[in-house]
């Protein structure tokens, strides 16, 4: 590396885009996990179409990966720093996600006349004012890998492949990174084939030099601060869907019940699935079914034998499941039912992320039907809540549905790994063989949660079902009894708050205005009001991950600010659940129905705006 | 539920809306993986529970609820279903007659993989008789055929009627005339992989005797089988046996 000046910084957005096949996720990836490894804090975004294949070099292919390093990284970032663009579609779409003044690499090669028009343009897309808002490096990309390809002795195809690690490389350079973690990954990845990791190898170091060589590039070298704050552990890279099954495999070995998931496959919850397919040597049983209905009726079956049953879903999936989450609930027996949130109504925005969802999940059903619902607001956490979700379900005798979504889920994040030993017990309320003064409804008198009687268990025949019955278990449409059990399911429900943690704030407690967010729009919102409190503006923070129940203090919380503003990727759906609770409290919203994240900027402009 | 205690017999009984409407899909993927269940479909043909509207296997043209001025729905035949999603086993019985019922229910309790048994079911109150045509004591012995593994087709009060495969399709012979002897009449293979002359047992009706009794039982590895092989396998090899193992997977570091 020839001598060049550094630039310090304490964080970094890095947008990779492209066509479908360019590879752009694993890019991405690549990036993030090389950045994790060498002390970053990290989190990134993919942004994919839902179209599988989209025709080649059009806006609708355009695949891309954002990733945010740094020192104290909360989200994957509102606009980046480096935007790499392969072809003049990805150039185009994802111009806007650039900074003002940010670095854009193009593959020149591919800005065609052809290829040009396909994604819209009628002119030259380099127009003055645009080489004057940003630094633009057109890196003859194709070329240069069809020669190294050549070199190599493969063919043109397979060294277009490699496209990918050539703009890894000058994104390493341009951001004082080595490549050996790049190159284990390649060598482990394609051991059975030397020659594709010769090409990849030879493509990525040829990426590093070439911006070696360019004049601008020396003084755009950054390095991102390394995070300083991380508490002492074991770390990894997770993405939410992973973090979600692995939590649910630590809650099944806690707790001694074997893991069934009984799901159909549904963009973007399918990861799930996926992952835990893996796990058999872990026991993990997964079922895929026929249909939503299927999959959650099959956990129900697999609950009533003993499991810590699952499903997993997105949107339209967990519709299917209404009518019998409304048969978890009258046979009052453990469920995980994971919702990572698309996009909707229907199919909506298959790929995209929203929090409209909440409805259903709190009400969704036919008659009476309380459950708990809990959503985690991180990658990461998304480990922890689907451990709580299982903990919650299994103590509690209750369907959980843990609410995720598609920006938690297919996006990662640092996680220190805990031990299994320090995870908290979880004991299922299982039923004593023999007891006989067992009975079907018969109800702990502090968590009115019912015994969990298997069958096969000695003298503990008992009948559940989708019917009205009597706490004897017999079939009962007496109108006294119907009203004791709807009352009964619902204060089972209420009385979990008893078994969790206050609600807290953060930001300046004293603060007039109070920010309300819940679910995965943790990132932004906390640095958003990080940052107001830093230009000294007073803003208080708090943030829910139990939503029903709420903690028991909420109302209290609440009722000491004079402004509340409620945060949701939806029309409201949490503020009017709030409303409904505390109709004492005035409360404002601020919702984002764009299939899209939160940006920072915006939040703290609407906040502003509130600060007056 | 069988998936999380394969130790358990699981039984599911349904009606003929349940199985062939509502959770018609269920069905014939649960037969298709041969699951290990034991499904009983109770067919009286007809939506009792509702009151008499009609259903997937209601006869043609039938005036119900919903169907004032006959049904224009074509009927579903349980056992074709089964037999085109493959099924291992299916047998058919009558409500009238226990002691059938509970061959068939046994045959299907010993069979390894999805059983299904069709119970054709008077419905009193709402299809009242809809079998009567094949059950009625009077005409029961020459409108239905009880099948036995390895044994002729035969039929009628003194069993003298038979059935025989003409080239093209079944048809009833009578020991003794036209030169017939106990030599042509079809010999029953419940065991028969194909499913071609099961399913044309299963078809019959009309001016064939509607066939009881275990129709097909062959023996193919249960879906339940599979998946207890494949956990054991995994456990024996699996590279990670404990959560930590799997949590401390990959690229890690220490902060
Ligand atoms: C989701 C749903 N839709 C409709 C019903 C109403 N329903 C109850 S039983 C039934 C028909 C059942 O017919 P069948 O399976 O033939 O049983 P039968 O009553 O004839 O024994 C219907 C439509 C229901 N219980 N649930
Ligand atoms: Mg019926």
């Amino acid at each position: 590396m020839s001598e060049n000046q550094i630039i310090n910084k304490e964080d970094l957005v890095v947008r990779f885009a492209g066509d479908s096949g360019d590879g752009m996720q694993l890019s991405g990836t690549l990036f993030s996990d090389a950045s994790a490894l060498t002390g970053n804090d990290i989190a990134t975004f993919p942004d994919y179409p839902a179209e599988i294949r989209a025709p080649h070099n059009t806006i609708a292919g355009v695949s891309g990966y954002q990733v945010h390093v740094g020192n104290h990284i909360y989200s994957s970032g509102d606009k980046c720093d480096i935007l790499v663009a392969m072809n003049p579609a990805s150039f185009k779409s994802n111009l806007k996600w650039a900074k003002r003044g940010a670095t854009v690499i193009v593959d020149i090669d591919t800005f065609t006349e052809e290829a040009l028009q396909k994604a819209g343009y009628t002119d030259d897309p380099f127009t003055d004012e645009f080489e004057r808002a940003y630094t633009i490096i057109k890196a003859p990309i194709t070329s240069f890998t069809s020669r190294i390809g050549d070199a190599v002795g493969v063919d043109k195809k397979t060294a277009e492949k490699s496209r990918n690690m050539f703009a890894l490389g000058i994104i390493f350079y341009a951001t004082h990174k080595a490549l050996d973690h790049t190159f284990a990954y390649l060598e482990r990845k394609f051991a059975k084939k030397p020659q594709v990791v010769q090409l990849n190898k030879a493509v990525l170091t040829e990426g590093y030099e070439y911006a070696d060589k360019l004049e601008v590039m020396h003084s755009h070298i950054v390095e991102v601060a390394k995070a300083d704050q991380m508490a002492k552990g074991r770390y990894r890279n997770i993405t939410g869907n992973v973090a979600t099954a692995w939590g649910l495999l630590a809650a099944s070995e806690k707790s001694g019940r074997r893991l069934f998931l009984g799901s159909y496959p549904i963009t973007p919850a399918t990861d799930i699935m996926v992952e835990l397919a893996k796990h058999k040597s872990l026991g993990a049983r997964v079922f895929q079914a026929e249909d939503e209905i299927a999959g959650i009726c099959s956990a129900i079956g697999a609950s009533y034998a003993g499991a810590l049953a699952c499903t997993s879903t997105s949107g339209p999936g967990l519709s299917l499941k209404s009518e019998a989450l409304g048969l978890a609930v009258m046979t009052e027996l453990p469920l995980v039912v994971v919702d990572v949130q698309r996009g909707g109504p229907s199919t909506g925005l298959p790929t995209k992320t929203e929090q409209s969802d909440l409805a259903q999940a709190l009400y969704g059903r036919n008659g009476e039907a309380p459950l708990v619902v809990v959503a985690a607001s991180s990658s990461a956490n998304c480990f922890y809540w689907a451990y709580e979700a299982a903990k919650l379900a299994l103590e509690h005798m209750t369907p959980v549905i843990l609410l995720t979504d598609g920006y938690l889920g297919n996006g990662s994040q640092l996680f220190r790994i805990p031990k299994m030993d320090d995870m908290p017990a979880i004991s299922p309320r299982l039923a004593t063989p023999g007891d006989t003064e067992y009975r079907p409804f018969k109800r702990d008198p502090e968590t009115f949660a019912r015994q969990w009687a298997l069958p096969g268990m000695e003298g503990l025949r008992h009948r559940v079902g989708g019917l009205e019955k009597a706490p004897e278990g017999n079939l009962s449409t007496d109108p006294e009894n119907h009203a004791l059990m709807v009352r009964n399911r619902q204060e089972k429900v209420n009385r979990v708050a008893n078994y969790i943690p206050d609600q807290t704030v953060t930001g300046n407690p004293d603060a007039e205005l109070l920010v309300v967010g819940w679910g995965g729009t943790a990132g932004a919102l906390t640095l958003a009001v990080e940052e107001l409190n830093n230009e000294g503006k007073k803003v208080a923070y708090t943030h829910f991950n139990y939503i029903c129940p709420l903690p028991k203090n909420t109302g209290d919380l609440l009722r000491r600010y004079k402004k509340i503003v409620v945060c949701e990727l939806n029309s409201g759906q949490f503020a009017n659940y709030l409303r409904s609770q505390f109709p004492e409290c005035a409360m404002t919203q601020y919702n984002k129905v764009m299939g899209l994240p939160f940006e920072v900027g915006e939040l703290k402009e609407h906040f502003n705006s509130l600060l007056g | 539920m069988k998936l999380a205690n394969p130790e358990l017999s699981v039984w599911v009984s349904m009606g003929d809306g349940d199985s062939m409407a509502i959770g018609g899909n269920h069905l014939i993927h649960a037969v298709r993986r041969n699951q290990d269940l034991n499904v009983t479909i109770f067919n009286n043909e007809i939506y009792g529970l509702t009151k008499g509207q009609y259903s997937p296997t209601t006869k043609f043209g039938q005036v119900t609820k919903t169907s004032p001025f006959g049904t224009i729905d074509y009927p579903f035949n349980p056992g074709e279903l089964v037999m085109g999603a493959q099924g291992t086993f299916f047998a058919r019985t009558l409500d009238c007659v226990p002691q059938l019922t509970t061959e068939c229910m046994t045959h299907a309790a010993q069979h390894d993989g999805c059983s299904v048994v069709e119970v054709l079911q008077n419905c009193v109150i709402f299809n009242d008789k809809t079998h009567a045509a094949i059950t009625d004591r009077a005409v029961r012995d020459d409108r239905t055929i009880v099948l036995e593994h390895g044994k002729p087709m035969l039929f009628g009060k003194n069993k003298e009627k038979g059935l025989r495969f003409n080239g093209r399709l079944l048809e009833v012979v009578t020991l003794g005339q036209d030169g017939i002897t106990i030599d042509d009449i079809m010999v029953h293979h419940e065991d028969t992989e194909d499913t071609g002359i099961h399913m044309m047992l299963a078809h019959m009706g009309g001016d064939l005797p509607v066939a009881l009794g275990v129709i097909r039982n062959v023996k193919k590895v249960s879906y339940t089988q599979l998946y207890e092989e494949q956990m054991e396998e995994q456990m024996q090899s699996g590279k990670y046996k404990c959560m930590d193992d799997l949590l401390n997977s990959g690229d890690t570091w220490e902060v």
